[in-house]
């Protein structure tokens, strides 16, 4: 009885994870191709070169962390990262776009999340909540209303609210913290 | 055997065609059905799940022991259904994306289970499939008529072209839940009149 049932469970653990790992890759380009893209797309309005295309990665301790180049102009002068927040249903994905030159925040858009729909999911399908992080410095930590902050959260949905926030707060972390690389990466895109 | 193959197979399309005869899996029939294209993925992933357990728990039906089966089905059935999510998300995001949370659900989908403790538990492999193919085929029919007749009266188009002329005010009330519970009762009301003459 036991036998049985651990041989097969140890079958489906082997089986799965052989899967997930080749899958990966083709679910990430998925991912970016119906989810981050448009985002990325959403936020960066008006970019005159293809954000998706122009990526390149940093490596952050033992983590790698992706950045996208968004280009006004000639000038490259924008990069697009992607942070998550714990949200009401798991992790809330956020791509937050930073003006390298002054660094404030030209917006911020919700990528993959589990969100309740018609509460929590709003923070994706309606824009008036994420433009409030529009211009802000990214140098500032980011709270709702409730909490001592800037941000006015979504009625009905103060946890998620409180995951973009942290999601922001986290981007510009990582953002201050790469900042030196990220600078000399930017340069490779000027050229 | 007492049953061809053909008549293991064909059974699952009308005389046990799970959601209007034995009533089962309506989580997914009334969830999923707001599109055609929806309630056709939705099926092709229960039928792909409900075929492979069925091989699978037929094949070790000697090997399971009585004690445990159901917990060895459940494995499987949700061995299966990661495999599908996985796919889908490699495959078909867009899908995915629209049925979202129904597809981790397939695991929990009576039919599925039901096929497995009652027919693939008992009988031979290449049964079993026939059986778990009728059974998964009579179920997408299903979900694609129910989402068929939906789709149309709901948004007044059929696989995203309009049918009707620019006049028709789209039948808001058949894509919301209530929607589907009377499209449901009003489909198996009219299975039963024909069934019965």
């Amino acid at each position: 009885m036991v036998v049985v049932l651990t041989v097969l469970s140890t079958i489906s653990g082997g089986l799965l994870s052989g899967l997930k790992n080749a899958t990966a890759a083709r679910i990430e380009v998925q991912q970016l191709k119906f989810v981050k893209g448009p985002a990325i797309k959403t936020i960066l309005e008006g970019v005159t070169n293809d954000p998706i295309a122009d990526r390149f990665a940093i490596k952050d301790g033992k983590m790698e962390r992706k950045f996208f180049v968004g280009k006004f102009g000639d000038k490259a002068d924008t990069v697009v990262l992607e942070s998550f927040g714990k949200g009401y249903g798991g992790d809330v994905g956020l791509m937050v776009a930073v003006n390298v030159k002054d660094d404030t925040i030209l917006g911020v858009g919700v990528t993959t999340h589990s969100e309740t729909p018609g509460l929590g999911a709003r923070a994706k399908d309606d824009p008036g909540f994420v433009s409030q992080f529009k211009g802000m410095p990214i140098k500032e930590t980011f709270k709702v209303t409730n909490d001592g902050g800037k941000v006015n959260a979504m009625s009905g949905a103060t946890i998620t609210s409180r995951a973009v926030c942290s999601a922001a707060s986290d981007a510009g972390m990582i953002y201050q913290k790469l900042k030196p690389q990220l600078d000399e990466k930017l340069k490779e895109f000027n050229k | 055997m007492a049953k061809t193959l053909t008549q293991e197979f064909t059974k699952g399309l009308w005389e046990e065609i799970a959601p209007f005869r034995l009533v089962l899996g309506l989580c997914p029939v009334l969830g999923v059905t707001t599109t055609m294209e929806n309630g056709i993925g939705m099926g092709l992933a229960t039928t792909f799940v409900l075929v492979c357990s069925n091989i699978l728990v037929a094949s070790l039906r000697n090997i399971i022991p009585a004690k445990v089966r159901i917990a060895c089905f459940i494995i499987i059935i949700a061995t299966f259904v990661v495999v599908v999510e996985l796919l889908m998300q490699a495959f078909t995001y867009p899908l995915f994306l629209k049925l979202g949370v129904f597809i981790p659900l397939i695991v929990v989908n009576c039919i599925v289970l039901g096929r497995a403790e009652a027919y693939a538990s008992k009988n031979s492999i290449v049964f079993s499939i026939a059986d778990g193919l009728g059974i998964g085929i009579g179920f997408t029919l299903s979900l694609a008529a129910l989402g068929a007749i939906r789709e149309i009266l709901g948004t007044g188009k059929f696989f995203g072209t309009a049918v009707f002329g620019p006049s028709f005010e789209p039948f808001t009330f058949m894509v919301q839940a209530p929607g589907a519970f009377v499209c449901l009762g009003l489909m198996l009301c009219l299975m039963n009149l024909v069934g019965s003459k």
